[in-house]
C-alpha cells in the first residue's frame, strides 16, 4: 500500500502560493484583453464589408480548430524572435511569461467572441431598429444599446469560459513555465513526493472551480428567473 | 529568415530504422486516432450511462453521476492526466496499480492517456444526454409509463432514441475536442502528433515545417469527423421532428 | 414633409416587397396605411427613416433625400419619431434614461435639461411615477406610452407608428389610441400603419391601402370609408369591420 507522506506541502506553500500569482496573472490578464478583443471580433464578425467580416471568422475558426497544446507551441517559437526585436530586449531575457500572457490572449479571444456574437444575436433585432430611429449611430446604439443587453445575458458564459482558461493555464507547462501545477510538479520531483502534490494541485483546482462554477450556476439561475 | 526545406520529410530519421521523417509523423497521426478513438468509445458509454442517471428517479444515482461530473469539470485535464499517470498506479486498489505497472511503458502511456481523455469527456457528455433527454417533453415519459413500459424499457425504447438523436451536433462538437484534447497526452510523452511534431523539431531543426504538417493534420482530423457526424445526423433524421429539434 | 415617390425594393432573395409605391404626408397631416399582412405597409414606413434601405424611387422627409448615401442618417432619424410594434424600450436602462439617452447622447442636450424633458413627457403620458421603474415592470400598454414619449422628447417634425397596438392585450390599446388621438389633434404629422379604423375614421387626414407592396389606394378618409375603390381593399374592409 502507498505511504502518504504530506509534509512537502506546508513548507512549500510560499512557492506554491507565487506559481498561483502565475497562474492568477495569466488568466486575469487573458480575459480582459481576449474580451476586449473578442468583442472586436464579433462585431467584426457580423461587419456589412465582407473582408472585414471574413477576416475575423477566420482568425476565429482558425484558433479554434487548432489544440491549445500546438498553438502554444507555435507561439513559443514564434514569438520570443518577434518581442525581442521589437522590444530590443537581449536574449538572455525571460520574455515566457510575456509570451504566454500573448497566446492566451489571442487564444482565448475566438472563444470569447464566439460567446459575445451569441449575446449579439440575443439581443432582438428591434432594439437595434429603435436605437437607430432615435438618431443614434450605428457606433452609439452598439454602445448603448446593444452590448450591455449582450453582456448582461452572456456574463455567466463568459465567467464559465473564464473559468476554462484558469484551468487551461495550466498548459504552460508545455513551455516550462512555473504556474501554480508548475510549481506543484517542481516541488513533487525534487521531494520525491510528486503523488502527495498532483493530489494537492487537483483538490485546489477542484474547490476553486467547483465554487465559482456553483456561484455562475445561481446567477444564471437568477437571470432566468428574471427573464 | 527561415530556409524552407520540405523534403526534410522524406529524409531518413536519426535512428537508423531506415523510417523517414515523414513515418515519424504518420505514427503520430496513427496514435492521435487510436487514443482518441478508445477514448470516444469509453467517453460515449460512460457518458449516456451517468446522462440516464442525472435524470434518473433515484437520489443515489443521481448523487453519484453529479459528483462524477463536478469532479470531473473542475480539474484541470493536464493534472488529471498526472494523476492517471503518475498517482492513480500508486493508490489504484486490487492489484491494478501493480497490474499496470507491469505494462510495457508505452502501454502504460496508451492506457493512461486513454482512461483520462474517456473520463474527462465522458463528463461533458453526460450533461449532453441530461440536457437531450430533459428537452424531451414531459409527456414522452408519461406517454411511454403508460404504455405499461417500466422505466428502463421507457428510456430504452421512449426517451434515448430522441435525446440521441437531438444531442448528435453537441456531440460532434465534443468528438473534435477529443481529439484537440489528445493533444495534451504528449506532455506526459505518449507519442502522439502534438509529440511527434516537438520530436521533429529536436532532431531536424525545421520547426516551421513540422509544426505546419502537424497542425494541418489535426484541421484535417477535425473535418473529418464534422464530415462523418453531418453523415450520421442525415441517417439518424426523423421527419417532421429535426430542425424543431428541441434546442 | 414626407414624399415617396415611385419606391421599389427588393430583397437579395429577389423578393419584391415595395412596387412603385408613391404617396405624400403634408404638414399637420395624419395618414393611415393598412392592408393584409404581408403587404409590405410596415416596409415602406421603415423606408421613411432609412431603416430599410430600398433600390428604386426617392423618399424626401423635409426636403432631405432618405436614399441619398451623402445623407447624414441618424441626423435625419433624430428629427423623425419612431413607434415600434413591440415598443422596444431599452430593457437595461429605467423608464427615465430610456428618455433621456439620445436627447443627451444624440442631441447634446444636458442631463438636467434631458431629464426634465423626459420628466415632462411621461407626465404627458400619464406615466409619471413609473420614471424610477424599468420596462419589464411595466404593462404593454404603459410600455407603449413610454415608447411615444420617448419619440416624442426628440421634438420630432413627423412621427411615424408601426402597428403600435398590434402587440397589445384588447383592453389596452385604447390607452395607447388616446394619446395618439391627442397627439394628432395637436396638429402633429402623423404617418400610421394599423389596423384600427375607428382610429383612422377619427383622426385621419387620407387612408393608403397597400395589398402586395403596391399602393392600392390613397384617398380621403371619407371617400375611402364611403366607398374603397377596389375589390381588395372592399374584401379587406368587410373583413377588418366585421370583427
Amino acid at each position: 500500500m502507498y505511504e502518504f507522506d504530506w509534509s512537502s506541502i506546508r513548507p512549500g506553500l510560499p512557492f506554491l502560493w507565487k506559481g498561483m500569482k502565475v497562474t492568477l496573472y495569466i488568466t486575469l490578464v487573458a480575459m480582459a484583453a481576449g474580451i476586449a478583443l473578442g468583442t472586436v471580433l464579433a462585431i467584426l464578425r457580423m461587419a456589412k464589408n465582407r473582408a472585414l467580416a471574413w477576416l475575423s471568422a477566420a482568425y476565429v475558426n482558425t484558433f479554434r480548430s487548432i489544440p491549445l497544446v500546438m498553438v502554444i507551441l507555435w507561439f513559443f517559437l514564434l514569438l520570443p524572435a518577434v518581442i525581442e526585436r521589437i522590444f530590443s530586449i537581449s536574449r538572455q531575457e525571460d520574455t515566457r511569461l510575456t509570451t504566454a500572457l500573448v497566446t492566451f490572449s489571442l487564444f482565448q479571444a475566438a472563444y470569447y467572441a464566439e460567446i459575445i456574437r451569441a449575446g449579439i444575436q440575443s439581443v432582438k433585432s428591434g432594439q437595434m431598429g429603435a436605437a437607430l430611429a432615435l438618431g443614434m449611430t450605428n457606433g452609439q446604439a452598439m454602445r448603448l444599446v446593444v452590448l450591455p443587453q449582450a453582456f448582461r445575458n452572456m456574463a455567466p458564459l463568459l465567467l464559465t469560459q473564464t473559468i476554462i482558461l484558469f484551468q487551461d493555464s495550466s498548459l504552460v507547462y508545455v513551455a516550462s513555465l512555473a504556474d501554480f501545477f508548475g510549481v506543484a510538479g517542481i516541488i513533487g520531483t525534487r521531494d520525491g513526493r510528486q503523488v502527495e502534490l498532483y493530489l494537492f494541485a487537483g483538490a485546489v483546482y477542484f474547490v476553486a472551480c467547483f465554487i465559482l462554477s456553483s456561484l455562475v450556476k445561481r446567477w444564471q439561475n437568477r437571470l432566468k428567473g428574471h427573464a | 529568415m527561415h530556409n524552407w526545406r520540405w523534403e526534410v520529410f522524406l529524409e531518413p530519421a536519426q535512428g537508423g530504422s531506415g523510417a523517414t521523417y515523414l513515418d515519424w509523423v504518420l505514427v503520430g497521426l496513427r496514435m492521435t486516432a487510436a487514443v482518441s478513438l478508445c477514448s470516444w468509445v469509453i467517453a460515449l458509454l460512460w457518458g449516456s450511462l451517468m446522462g440516464i442517471f442525472r435524470t434518473y428517479p433515484s437520489k443515489l444515482l443521481y448523487g453519484l453521476s453529479t459528483a462524477y461530473v463536478e469532479v470531473f469539470r473542475n480539474i484541470p485535464l493536464l493534472v488529471q492526466l498526472f494523476l492517471w499517470y503518475f498517482v492513480a498506479p500508486e493508490v489504484a486498489p486490487l492489484g491494478l496499480g501493480a497490474w499496470f505497472k507491469q505494462l510495457h511503458p508505452n502501454l502504460q502511456l496508451f492506457v493512461a492517456s486513454m482512461l483520462c481523455l474517456g473520463f474527462f469527456t465522458g463528463a461533458r457528455i453526460t450533461e449532453q444526454v441530461r440536457a437531450g433527454i430533459e428537452s424531451l417533453s414531459r409527456g414522452q415519459k408519461a406517454a411511454g409509463l403508460a404504455m405499461g413500459f417500466t422505466l428502463p424499457q421507457t428510456y430504452r425504447h421512449v426517451l434515448l432514441p430522441m435525446a440521441f438523436r437531438i444531442i448528435i451536433p453537441p456531440l460532434s462538437s465534443e468528438c473534435v475536442n477529443l481529439v484537440k484534447n489528445s493533444a495534451v497526452a504528449s506532455t506526459i510523452g505518449l507519442m502522439e502528433l502534438a509529440y511527434q511534431g516537438r520530436q521533429l523539431v529536436d532532431y531536424t531543426a525545421q520547426s516551421y515545417e513540422s509544426f505546419i504538417a502537424v497542425t494541418a493534420l489535426y484541421v484535417a482530423l477535425n473535418l473529418l469527423i464534422l464530415l462523418f457526424m453531418r453523415w450520421v445526423e442525415k441517417k439518424a433524421r426523423v421527419p417532421g421532428f429535426m430542425g424543431g429539434g428541441g434546442r | 414633409m414626407i414624399t415617396i415617390r415611385n419606391v421599389s425594393k427588393i430583397y437579395p432573395n429577389g423578393f419584391q416587397a415595395l412596387r412603385e409605391c408613391s404617396t405624400q404626408v403634408e404638414k399637420g397631416e395624419v395618414i393611415v396605411v393598412c392592408g393584409p399582412s404581408g403587404s409590405g405597409k410596415s416596409t415602406l414606413i421603415k423606408c421613411v427613416n432609412g431603416l430599410e434601405d430600398f433600390q428604386q424611387g426617392e423618399i424626401l422627409v423635409d426636403g432631405t433625400s432618405v436614399g441619398d448615401p451623402k445623407t447624414n442618417l441618424p441626423r435625419l432619424r433624430s428629427r423623425v419619431g419612431m413607434v415600434f410594434q413591440h415598443f422596444e424600450l431599452f430593457p437595461h436602462m429605467s423608464i427615465l434614461e430610456n428618455l433621456t439617452v439620445a436627447q443627451v447622447k444624440v442631441l447634446g442636450r444636458s442631463q438636467d435639461e434631458a431629464t426634465e424633458r423626459g420628466h415632462k413627457l411621461l407626465e404627458r403620458v400619464g406615466l409619471k411615477a413609473q420614471a424610477p421603474k424599468h420596462p419589464g415592470q411595466l404593462s404593454g400598454g404603459q410600455q407603449q406610452r413610454v415608447a411615444i414619449a420617448r419619440a416624442l422628447c426628440m421634438d420630432p417634425i413627423c412621427m411615424l407608428f408601426d402597428e403600435p397596438t398590434s402587440a397589445l392585450d384588447p383592453e389596452m390599446i385604447n390607452e395607447v389610441l388616446d394619446v395618439m388621438v391627442e397627439l394628432a389633434q395637436e396638429g402633429m404629422t402623423m404617418m400610421c400603419v394599423t389596423h384600427e379604423m375607428g382610429f383612422a375614421r377619427k383622426v385621419a387626414h387620407r387612408v393608403v391601402f397597400m395589398d402586395e407592396g403596391r399602393i392600392l389606394e390613397d384617398a380621403k378618409k371619407d371617400e375611402f370609408f364611403g366607398g374603397a375603390r377596389t375589390d381588395r381593399a372592399k374584401l379587406f374592409l368587410s373583413k377588418i369591420l366585421s370583427h
